[in-house]
Parts: C-alpha cells; structure tokens; sequence
C-alpha cells in the first residue's frame, strides 16, 4: 500500500486517539503532579437551622472559599506538589514500617495495597481459568453434532451479552441474604449461610462471576482457530498413535497459541481495570480494586470535595500496573511477528 | 401550519381540564428542578408541575450533579433540593440567592421555623426535617414485656431477648453499608457520647474517649444483626422490617411511612416510632437533625427567581401536605403529626436535643474518612485505637489536599 493512502486510511483514528486517549492521559499525567485547591478564610457565621418546633442559631468559626468579585467563582490556587500524591496513595512510609516490623498483615491495611492485592490476584486467577474453560467450551462444541451446533454456540455466549454491572448485580440479588440460592443452598444443608459477610466468598463469587462473563469471548476466539487446524498433521498424529490429550497438546495448542497470547492480553487489560464486581456486590467493607480506588477518589463528598489529585495519581499507577503486565506477553508477539518476517 | 395549531389548541386544552386543577395560578415561565427522589420531594413536585411549564429531575444523585449544575452560567435548574449535608457546596461557591426579597413577597405562610439563615440572610426554605431514630416492632416487645429502650444499653439487652426468643431472624437492623451510611451511623453515635468532631484548628478531634466508645457501641451492635450488615443501607433495612426479619433499627424517619404500605409491608401497624436510643445517661439522643429545603440558584435572571420562588411555595402548601401527610415529618402549616411522627418530634425536642448534621467543608472530608476506614474496625482488621488514627490521617492527608489545614 502506498504510504499516502495508508496515512488516509488511518488518520481518523490516530486523530480519535490522539483526542480521546493521549490528550486525557497527558492531562491526568499533569494533574498528578499538581493540587488545586481553593483559598481559604475563616469567617464567623450564624446558621440557623429548624427544629421541630423552634429554630436553632449557632454561631461559630467556619473555614469557607474565597469567592472571586469579578468572576463570582471560587479563587483557586494551583502548585506543583511532585510526587506527594503518589506518596499520598502509596503511603510507602507505612509500607515500609510494617515490613520492618514485620508486620506484613499492616500492609493489606492500606488501601492501595490492599486494592492492589485483590486486583493481581484477580487477574492472575481468572486468567488461566478463564482460557481454560473457553477452549474446553470450544472443543465440546467443535466435536458436537452438528445440528446441536448452533443452538450450543448461542447459548455459550449468553454471558458474553450481559452488561456487566447487570450480571454482577443479579449475581448479588441471587446471593444477598435470603436471595433464592442462599434460600436454597441453607434448606439444602441446613446452614446459615452469608455470602456477603467475608472477604473470601464475595471473592469466590467474583472470580466465579468474571470466567462465567468472560469465558464466552475466549471461546468464540478459540472456536474459530480450531477451523483452521491443519487436518493433515491431525491425521498423521493419529496415525502415529498419539492419543487425544496428545493430539491437543502437541498439535492444537501450538497451533491456537498466537490465539491464547490474544486473549490473555486482553484479559489482562480489562481484569486490571475490574470495576463492576466491586459497585455491584457492595464489597467495599471487604474487597477493593484499584479502578474502583480511583473512582472513590473522584466521587465528590456532600461538602463538593474530590480528591483529584490523587485519583490522577492512582489512574496513572493503575497504567503503570497494564504495562507492567503486558510486557511478558507483548514480548512474546513481538518476537512472533519478528520471525514471521523471515 | 393548521395541523400545528391544532395541536397545540388540544394541548393547552388537555392541559386547562386537568393539570392546572389544583394551582392557583398559571406558571408563564419555563422552570426546572433538580432534587433528591424520595416519596416526599415526589409530593412537592407534583404540587408545583399543576401550575404548569415545570420540568421536575428527581434523581438521587443529585449531589454529585448539583454543585457543577449550578455553576453553569446560566444554571441548569431554578430549584435545587437540598439537605443540610449538600447545602454547603451551593453555599461556598456562591451559586445559590439570597431568598429575603422573595420570601417577603411570596412568603406569607412560611413559619419563622422554615426560614434557614446565613449570616442573617434567607439562603434555602426547609419543607421537612428528618432523623434516624428507634422503629421497633411494638408486637414483639409487648409479647416479651419489654419497655420501649430509651438507650443502646436497653437496646442491646431488649436484643438479648428477642434473640433468645427467636422471634425474628436478627433483633436489629442497621444502615451500616461501608461508606456514606456507615460513616453516618458514627456521626449519630459519637456526639451522643458528648465527642465534638473538630478542634478550633480543624483538625479532627474524632481520636478521643468518646470516639472508643462510639466504636465500641458500633461493634456490640453486630452481634445482634445480620452478618451481611456492610451492604445494608437505608432501603434494605426497611426491607427487612417490612418482610418481618427484625425487630428494632435506628432507620429514618422518612422511611416510617413504608412500614404501613400495604403492597409492600408484612407488618402493618405493628411498628412504632420512638426516640434514638441515648448512648450515654443524661446525654442527648446519639442521633443528628436534618432539614431538606429548597434552594433558588443565583445565575438566573431575577424574573425567573420570582416565578421559581413562587412556583415552590405553591409546592411547599397546606393543600400539598394534606395530600401527603404521612411522606414526611413536614414543617409546613397544615401538617398533622401522626403516629407516625412520634419518634420524629420525641427525638427532636429531647432535652439535651441531638445536634444538626453539621454542614461544613471539613466534615465532607470527615465523613468520607470515616466511611472508609471503619470498614476495617467492624471486619475486625484493625483494633479500635488504630482505627481512629487511620481516621485522624485520611482526614488530615484530604484536609491538607483540600486546603482547610495548612
């Protein structure tokens, strides 16, 4: 192609993603270095407020902005702070006085950390599962009659059409206290069961909720690269008497990895950004993820307060974890595409 | 050009025979509302959609939109409900007007009560005020011979009862859902042990005597709810009342009319209202006090604040509460308090009364902390000591950051 068409081709979306991705990011980038905050004074103020019968007047010290005469906006001051927001969501002198005491448990109590802990070990837990029971999915439905075929694969991918915050909500209605499955699984053994009420069952049913969600995507995926396994070298694998599990392993496998590569990157990406699960099971008392810090953050208190800074700061930790991840696998697509060249 | 008129002619018509029934006048100016969307917002803005040309948002997010609706130049909306906690924002960016004017203009039958000043000007009218106080199920404690508690030690021992009973499945209900509701019950609990939350340089004084006893309360409490209590909030709580799984809460009192909702309630009639429980002897129902009002925003041109101001005291009438009188614990003249109200009055003219929420940037800051480090406290994380102080530095760290503490 030549480069001229090519450049046409491809100038909307660099032009999109240069708008909506590099610019905010730049942004957010900047912000993290900076507070903004209003000007301050402390003026007497009488409130009166109702009672039930009677009004009740106080008078006291308040701390209120600074309105702007002209603008009629409140004066604001901006300073670089350096890194004292990431200091602030980091909190590394508490981190390292727990290490140094020993006290590693300290650490799970700061809510970066803590954020971070469940985030990793979401990601990294979910991942194998979730391309695991994708190709399982995909292999029933390959050997599958083929008039079963269709109304297999459209059921298969049920989970896949589900909003996320929809799907995670009905699994906490099915669950929360006397939900129909609790309701169930009490009559059924007898128990008083509370799923909502630890930290490690919100995260069994978590984890349980994003390879139900996910595992169709990898399916599809997985289910379209088994079209094209090469047949020859399947019939001369059985041929030489290699058994089914060693058909999968040595023939299909190798052949679906650029597929499995794939679907891990993207997995990484969206399960290190897990969000839904934390709003729509309430489990803020136990689990938290770093999208979700962030979101706290930004979320303003009744007073109008944000925490902007350090939401940015958090967003570009929460970036730094992505690219951190991505490394391994983009290594290795890197090095695929290189020798592909040859 | 004929079909349009037509239109209109049976739009404004349809409009003539019902929709201006109840008003007593014509709105001729375009009006909007952005409000919290309880049943008694529901009441006051329908009253003032009769007169006409009102568009009405109730959303319960209102908090979040409201400051930045405001702002805008012109505001988004004329009317704003606000409580006593979201009032702040509007009152420090300057984006909400002075109402004295108005209120002589337009309100005759305002009480002096509803009137709440700043610095001896009108800045909102209150319509009703709100509180968590004692709802308990008046059956189950006249079948066990217990009298109403009065204070969270009777509560706790009344608790021991039923439990023992077996009557319900969990003797209390909280709205202990982590962050805003949990940090609330703290706020209610900690004055009630005489604790003041901020020193005169703005730091937090929450790190005190009485703050260990607030926690300690907190946590007695768990043992006699439902383990999955930090997702409860308000809705849930009544929801439990209403399917007959608890006995007592300390609920709002906005939330007592849907105790005797039939389509909805197992239990009709046999709840009853009284005041918060005392935390301490002597000391004022460990509760705090809530108004909700309307605010007219400040960027709008003085005929639309006239025609905003008169269309919400068309809301705010006699005729409106009559129509509604069990929605909410009203200020407005007409209103008769029934059984419903008693816990509402008793609580708000005890002796010492409980204090107002207290509106203030610093208690933003305050309430947010608190809602993210009890957490801890009540999974049993982190002791009580520790607690406060992860309290005391998420203040400070967002004090700092916000610039209320040097």
């Amino acid at each position: 192609m030549k480069f001229k068409t090519f450049f046409w081709f491809v100038a909307p979306s660099v032009f999109m993603m240069l708008l909506f991705i590099a610019a905010p990011l730049i942004s957010v980038f900047i912000q993290s270095f900076q507070i903004t905050q209003p000007v301050m004074q402390q003026i007497e103020v009488e409130t009166c407020t109702p009672g039930f019968l009677t009004q009740t007047c106080v008078t006291e010290v308040k701390t209120v902005p600074v309105i702007n005469e002209e603008t009629g906006r409140t004066e604001t001051t901006t300073a670089w702070v350096g890194f004292q927001s990431y200091q602030n969501v980091l909190q590394m002198d508490k981190f390292w006085s727990a290490i140094g005491s020993g006290n590693w448990g300290e650490i799970l109590q700061i809510d970066f950390w803590k954020a971070l802990r469940f985030t990793l070990m979401f990601t990294l837990v979910t991942l194998p599962l979730v391309i695991g029971v994708g190709l399982m999915i995909a292999l029933a439905v390959n050997n599958a009659a083929k008039s079963l075929r269709g109304p297999v694969i459209f059921v298969s991918l049920l989970p896949f059409i589900i909003t996320p915050v929809i799907g995670s909500l009905s699994i906490y209605w099915l669950f929360v206290g006397d939900g129909i499955l609790t309701a169930t699984l009490e009559r059924w053994t007898g128990q008083d069961i509370a799923m909502f009420a630890q930290a490690w069952t919100i995260e069994l049913l978590m984890y349980f909720y994003r390879v139900w969600h996910v595992a169709p995507f990898a399916f599809v995926i997985f289910y379209a690269g088994l079209q094209t396994v090469n047949m020859d070298t399947l019939e001369s694998a059985i041929i030489d008497g290699a058994s089914r599990f060693e058909r999968l392993r040595y023939v299909i496998v190798p052949h679906l990895m650029p597929l499995i590569i794939f679907i891990a990157l993207i997995h990484l990406m969206d399960c290190y950004r897990v969000f839904d699960e934390i709003i729509g099971f309430r489990s803020q008392a136990h689990v938290i993820s770093l999208q979700w810090l962030t979101f706290d953050f930004l979320t303003p208190d009744d007073a109008g307060n944000r925490a902007i800074s350090r939401a940015a700061a958090s967003a570009m930790l929460t970036m730094v974890g992505i690219v951190i991840l991505l490394i391994l696998p983009l290594r290795r697509t890197w090095r695929d595409h290189k020798g592909g060249a040859h | 050009m004929y079909l349009k008129k037509l239109a209109l002619a049976g739009a404004v018509s349809l409009l003539g025979s019902t929709a201006f029934a109840a008003c007593s006048y014509e709105n001729e100016v375009p009006l909007k509302s952005l409000t919290a969307g309880f049943e008694a917002w529901k009441a006051v803005t329908d009253a003032m959609a009769e007169c006409g040309n009102f568009q009405a948002e109730l959303d319960q997010e209102f908090r979040t939109k409201q400051p930045a609706a405001f702002e805008a130049n012109p505001s988004l909306y004329h009317i704003g409900g606000v409580s006593n906690g979201t009032i702040t924002p509007l009152l420090n960016a300057g984006t909400i007007r002075p109402l004295d004017d108005l209120v002589e203009k337009y309100g005759q039958n305002l009480s002096p009560n509803q009137l709440i000043r700043v610095d001896g000007q009108i800045m909102a009218v209150a319509m009703m005020v709100n509180t968590q106080h004692l709802m308990y199920r008046s059956d189950i404690l006249a079948d066990l011979g217990i009298e109403t508690p009065s204070t969270w030690d009777e509560v706790f021992a009344a608790a021991e009862k039923i439990e023992e009973a077996g009557v319900v499945d969990h003797a209390i209900g909280a709205t202990m859902k982590s962050g805003w509701n949990l940090a609330q019950e703290f706020v209610n609990m900690y004055p009630g042990f005489g604790g003041a939350f901020f020193n005169a340089d703005n730091t937090t004084a929450v790190n005190s005597e009485a703050g260990m006893k607030a926690l300690d309360t907190m946590k007695r409490t768990l043992e006699f709810t439902d383990p999955e209590v930090l997702v409860s909030d308000s809705t849930y709580v009544q929801q439990q009342f209403q399917q007959g799984k608890i006995a007592m809460a300390n609920l709002w009192a906005s939330r007592a009319g849907a105790m005797n909702d039939e389509n909805e309630s197992t239990v009709v009639g046999k709840v009853s209202m009284a005041a918060a429980p005392m935390a301490m002897d002597g000391g004022a129902p460990a509760t705090t006090l809530w108004w909700d009002g309307i605010v007219i925003a400040a960027n709008i041109t003085d005929e639309e604040a006239d025609a905003a101001f008169r269309l919400a005291m068309e809301g705010m009438d006699a005729e409106m509460v009559q129509g509604a009188n069990e929605a909410a614990i009203w200020l407005v003249q007409g209103y008769e308090p029934g059984p419903l109200a008693e816990g509402a009055v008793a609580t708000a003219t005890a002796n010492p009364a409980p204090p107002a929420y207290p509106s203030t940037t610093q208690m933003g800051l305050l309430h947010t902390a608190l809602g993210n480090e009890l957490p801890a406290f009540l999974t049993g994380e982190r002791g009580a000591e520790a607690t406060l102080v992860a309290i005391e530095e998420a203040y400070t760290t967002s004090a700092k950051e916000a610039g209320v503490l040097e």
